[in-house]
């Protein structure tokens, strides 16, 4: 694909065993194949232990991998010396999950500290931390120290810092699993804005799906190390192919009702964009006879998406003239088998 | 009060203040780095390497573990090689700083310790070199620790100096054992052991203001 940005070629990271324990290494990441493509939002899902943070420094070189290959903007990450790995990073940007603040030195300092490492003249210096500063929305805070700050703010504080060398890529490291859902939401929306007004290819890691449905492209599901599912945030998020992708699923919308207790055919019908809103559920039903009883339902959005998802039971009349009718209108059906969740 | 004599108590207050300042400067130019390159090349630590890491503590374990007293005397030859002499408040310098750096240094390795990962890698991923980690990230972000070090590692040092005596380096702890203790003057042991309490006090206090001053968190 040539609009890779990052492509990983079946990257493995293996720690060395420790002195005491038996056998061989731990591995963090086994094999692992994954291209993102400039000005995507790219989420990366996974349990913790799952290798996402390994991932993610592969990326900066933070770590090296053991096996395979990781290519940044066109260099191959292990291959580049000091000054290549530090040119590298200036075009690459990360943001924490504990922001990684220097508590010594006030917003204004940290904002600065990339340019005064690259060794930028104090004119610059002075005047792009203004801009980046205003660009988080935090000119008012500049002299403040990070200990003074809101949890929210501190992570815009780490934004600006990482947008300071003018970088391609922005690398958030569970950027807001210590925030609370309110600030989440307003970090989240910034990530986006910066993705859409500059371009910014971004690499997201988590564990909760639903900051891969508010703004991610295509995310990749991890587990113990290896991808297992990998596609459009619509597909994998409407379509989980895998268990543990079902899980993060399951987690991001709550339990489903119970089912299978019922006679009758159990299927998932999924309504994207504008399916969503028609009436198309009492229209079948009327037209074939079949009557049909709501197991679990969901209605949200996805980006910009709305969507809805429906697990029914259909009893009495037609069921596969409904079937069809259903897809007729562009809902999709799926069978949903026991056991399996909605 | 009359066996008081002022004069000496003068001189005696300056010389401690001399030996204290002068192996105080020392102790942190030496002790800084020293406790700076036992971090870095700890376990898990940017230069890590164990041979160095082993000999740089086991020279630090070896000055902390022997006596001031006896490092007074056994420095004796490597004090006349470095000042020229072994007497005076001169010759008591080398062996304070001897006796301090290595103390300081270990003090130094835990604050450094102290210092959020993060903040580390962070620097890195910001294009850092090791050298801007260390100087722009690691000290600053220690500083109040390393600045508590040193108003302990000072406050030692004004123990260590009334031992000084035993070279004639005088000194407050000096005039206290001479006059105090060996001719039961005990007004004497009682302002010179006044005196010292101030500085301690006077030590502590400038310290925390300057640890509340630099600390941010």
């Amino acid at each position: 694909m040539p609009d890779a940005v990052i492509a990983f070629e079946a990257a493995s990271k293996t720690y060395a065993p420790k002195a005491n324990a038996k056998g061989g290494g731990h591995a963090a990441l086994s094999e692992v194949s994954l291209s993102v493509q400039a000005g995507e939002v790219f989420g990366v899902i996974g349990a913790s232990g799952a290798g996402k943070s390994t991932l993610i420094r592969l990326i900066n070189g933070l770590e090296k991998p053991t096996g395979g290959r990781v290519v940044v903007d066109g260099d191959d990450v292990a291959a580049l010396g000091v000054e290549g790995l530090r040119a590298l990073r200036r075009r690459v940007g990360m943001i924490f999950q504990h922001f990684n603040l220097l508590s010594s030195k006030t917003v204004a300092d940290n904002v600065a500290f990339p340019l005064k490492l690259a060794g930028r003249p104090a004119v610059e210096v002075k005047a792009r931390t203004a801009e980046l500063l205003a660009r988080v929305g935090l000119s008012d805070q500049a002299t403040k120290y990070p200990a003074q700050l809101s949890g929210g703010q501190k992570q815009r504080v780490g934004i600006a810092r990482a947008l300071a060398t003018g970088p391609k890529i922005l690398l958030c490291d569970e950027a807001t699993s210590a925030l609370d859902p309110e600030t989440t939401e307003q970090i989240l929306d910034l990530v986006s804005n910066l993705n859409r007004e500059l371009g910014l290819t971004i690499v997201l890691i988590t564990h909760e799906m639903d900051v891969v449905r508010r703004v991610c492209d295509r995310v990749a599901v991890l587990e113990a190390g290896r991808v297992v599912e990998t596609g459009p945030v619509e597909d994998v998020f409407l379509h989980p192919a895998s268990a543990t992708t079902r899980r993060f699923v399951r987690e991001a919308d709550g339990e489903p009702a119970a089912e299978a207790v019922l006679a009758g055919r159990v299927v998932r019908l999924t309504f994207r964009g504008e399916a969503t809103y028609k009436p198309v559920l009492g229209q079948v039903a009327r037209a074939t006879g079949v009557d049909y009883s709501i197991l679990g339902g969901r209605i949200h959005r996805l980006r910009e998406t709305p969507y809805g998802q429906l697990t029914l039971a259909l009893t009495g009349g037609d069921v596969d003239a409904a079937i069809a009718r259903f897809q007729a209108e562009g809902v999709r059906v799926d069978p949903v088998l026991a056991g399996e969740g909605a | 009060m009359n066996n008081i004599d002022w004069a000496e108590i003068g001189q005696a207050t300056l010389d401690t203040l001399t030996m204290l300042g002068g192996s105080m400067v020392l102790t942190v130019a030496l002790g800084l780095p020293l406790g700076v390159i036992l971090f870095l090349t700890g376990k898990g630590q940017m230069l890590e390497n164990r041979v160095a890491n082993g000999l740089l503590s086991l020279l630090v374990n070896i000055l902390r573990s022997v006596p001031f007293v006896i490092l007074l005397i056994v420095m004796i030859p490597l004090t006349v090689a470095l000042v020229g002499t072994s007497l005076g408040v001169q010759g008591a310098i080398p062996p304070l700083v001897a006796g301090a750096a290595p103390f300081f240094a270990r003090l130094v390795e835990t604050a450094l310790r102290e210092v959020d990962k993060g903040v580390i890698e962070a620097s890195f991923a910001m294009g850092a070199r090791r050298r801007q980690v260390v100087l722009g990230a690691l000290l600053p972000e220690a500083m109040p620790g390393i600045i508590a070090a040193a108003t302990v590692t000072a406050i030692a040092l004004v123990s260590y100096t009334a031992m000084a005596g035993v070279v004639g380096a005088g000194g407050l702890g000096d005039l206290a054992i001479r006059f105090g203790y060996q001719r039961f003057q005990t007004d004497v042991m009682v302002v010179t052991v006044v005196l010292l309490l101030i500085l301690v006090q006077a030590l502590q206090m400038v310290g925390d203001t300057v640890v509340r001053r630099v600390s941010h968190r």
